[in-house]
């Protein structure tokens, strides 16, 4: 108590507002970012018939777990989670293992024409053919209804060269020197000598490509019309358009076996949260595990590019 | 020494045979479909290849302004376009204030609470996005709820399908999505920030207000100046994904930005060459308006950066 009375004191009067102002801002901003999140987690776990009501905003009530239950039965649902991880993993580890390898290769002298073949690729941040030309060419090379079509466009990315290759130059040239004179090739340098050193920054890549790979959205929607292929947030955005079908669908194929109670029977309203909570939970579980990582490594970026 | 050389110019060779697969990736994704503006210079229809017969010149280019209703149509777009991307800009100083204020806040947990929190909505998809408006807003959603229960409101309203105000809800859910992600980058520039200056601020009486708008400010206007430009640089291309999702019959006439029409024209109605014709205009006046900046760029701070 006397600690802040000191510090108030110290302060002027223009400083504490200032202060007790900035912290009410900042709350509500944070409230207004994380509210909504936990808002459709507790209407899923708690009696559709009061979510219907609107009547669950802080505190869940009668607690179940029946729209989960329901929700991965869906069909189709468990198709497009395949397919999410698939290009998750599949998508992430080509385009770190690519991103670190040219990040490391931009930075050979000794390589043929190399400030060229940089800005070759760097320059495809800049510019681009447009969403139809685009489609045409995937389509050309029959990646449409494929599921490389998710894949290899994504597998150089110049931004994050940028930041492999920013990060790489940081690290002392005596360390690749010294394997040179040891006989060590190129690609046994990248392997035994750079790959250890630059962790932190494949991480980031790592991070940012799951993360962009989870939430495509635009390439199901204009290369896919196989439904084996959709991705899970294609199906999602489907089922905010028509969820009263799939309610009727979700209860019809549950009323020949153990009758619910109505706090459980599946409304369109706790269908269409179900699956938002599905597709958004892998994010919200890594992130504060990763968040960590990519803030340091979009900061090297940040503060030398 | 000619032995040595050749085995040098040999490695060269060898190690950009290394990266060759990529640079084709980048090549067959990135310049090959630059073929695709053919298209805007024929009578494109979808199943039949193109062939001399079908080649228009600069027909489509001319439908843009001869044809009335397109002409209109295209004018409603270029509205759109041109509002949601001057509120962006002229907001654009808000992640900057964001990162300054929140650099005042002294009690170390609370900043990086919020600092966490408040960058998980860039994350997520715009499908995500879309489905939690969806369920905040809709006719049973806690907003309605809460405005009816206390009287503020006798019905429910149609938040999502009103027409009136889209250009600013869609602002401020890009503003929700970005804020907190875009004030990283300034707060980088803080950090970069030489303590010393404070401190002698300090010594000389400065109070907060003084030392945010003399020290801390102008420190990291460089910063703002270059996201600014490429903000600039960028003023016609605000994506289609946000749009395409919020889209509705209600709200259509007011959220169709460029890239969304585009998109529409061609997926929709079929009208390649048209919406190709629009796209090869925009990608003209990006690179200008991105000349335009980096000029300006070079004139106020004498350094470019493209």
């Amino acid at each position: 108590m006397k600690g802040i009375r000191k510090r108030l004191k110290k302060q002027s009067f223009g400083d504490t507002v200032i202060s007790v102002l900035t912290y009410v801002f900042f709350a509500a901003f944070a409230f207004i970012c994380i509210y909504p999140f936990y808002y459709i987690f507790i209407n899923t776990i708690s009696s559709n018939e009061l979510s219907q009501k609107g009547l669950i905003i802080f505190l869940p009530r009668e607690l179940h777990i029946q729209n989960y239950l329901k929700a991965i039965k869906i069909p189709g649902l468990l198709d497009a989670a395949v397919i999410s991880v698939a290009r998750t993993v599949i998508g992430t580890l080509l385009t770190v293992g690519t991103t670190a390898f040219l990040g490391f290769m931009f930075t050979r002298e000794t390589m043929w024409c190399r400030k060229f073949w940089y800005r070759f690729v760097i320059i495809t941040m800049y510019f681009n053919a447009g969403i139809i030309p685009w489609f045409l060419t995937m389509r050309n090379l029959h990646l449409t209804n494929n599921f490389w079509g998710y894949i290899l466009p994504a597998v150089v990315s110049p931004f994050y060269i940028i930041l492999a290759k920013t990060f790489v130059e940081s690290i002392p040239k005596e360390l690749q020197q010294a394997a040179e004179i040891d006989g060590a090739g190129t690609m046994k340098i990248f392997l035994r000598v750079i790959m250890p050193v630059i962790k932190p920054i494949m991480a980031t890549v790592a991070i940012f490509a799951a993360v962009g790979q989870w939430n495509a959205f635009q390439d199901t929607l204009l290369l896919m019309t196989d439904d084996k292929l959709y991705s899970l947030q294609f199906i999602l955005y489907q089922y905010i358009n028509q969820a009263s079908s799939l309610k009727q669908l979700v209860n019809s194929s549950s009323s020949s076996a153990v009758a619910q109670s109505i706090a459980t029977v599946q409304t369109a309203t706790s269908i269409r949260m179900t699956v938002t909570i599905l597709v958004v939970a892998p994010i919200l579980l890594i992130y504060p595990i990763f968040q960590r990582y990519f803030v340091k490594g979009i900061m090297i970026g940040a503060v030398k590019g | 020494m000619k032995l040595l050389q050749n085995k040098k110019k040999l490695r060269s060779y060898k190690e950009f045979l290394y990266i060759l697969p990529f640079i084709l990736l980048v090549a067959v994704f990135a310049y090959y479909p630059l073929y695709g503006w053919l298209y805007a210079f024929f009578d494109y229809r979808p199943p039949q290849p193109l062939t001399m017969e079908s080649f228009v010149g600069l027909k489509w280019f001319k439908s843009l302004v001869s044809n009335q209703v397109k002409t209109k149509q295209i004018l409603n777009v270029l509205t759109n376009t041109l509002v949601m991307s001057g509120i962006t800009v002229g907001t654009s100083w808000l992640p900057m204030i964001f990162a300054v204020f929140l650099n005042e806040i002294k009690c170390i947990p609370f900043r990086k609470a919020v600092q966490t929190v408040t960058t998980i909505p860039n994350f997520i998809s715009w499908v995500l996005v879309y489905s939690v408006a969806f369920n905040i807003f809709n006719n049973t959603g806690v907003v309605n709820h809460l405005l009816v229960s206390t009287g503020i409101l006798e019905k429910p309203v149609q938040f999502l399908q009103a027409s009136d105000h889209v250009w600013l809800t869609q602002w401020f859910w890009l503003t929700w999505k970005n804020l907190g992600w875009a004030a990283i980058m300034y707060i980088a520039a803080i950090t970069g920030i030489d303590e010393e200056l404070f401190e002698a601020a300090r010594v000389d009486g400065a109070t907060r207000m003084k030392m945010i708008r003399y020290i801390t400010i102008p420190s990291i206007l460089p910063t703002y100046f270059v996201l600014l430009m490429l903000s600039i640089a960028s003023f016609l291309s605000n994506g289609m994904e946000q749009y395409y999702v919020f889209q509705n019959a209600f709200n259509k006439e007011k959220i169709q930005v460029l890239d969304l029409y585009v998109f529409n024209l061609a997926m929709g109605s079929g009208s390649y060459s048209v919406a190709t014709a629009l796209s090869i205009l925009k990608s003209i006046i990006s690179l200008i308006l991105l000349s335009v900046a980096n000029g300006i760029s070079k004139l106020v701070r004498g350094e470019s950066f493209l």
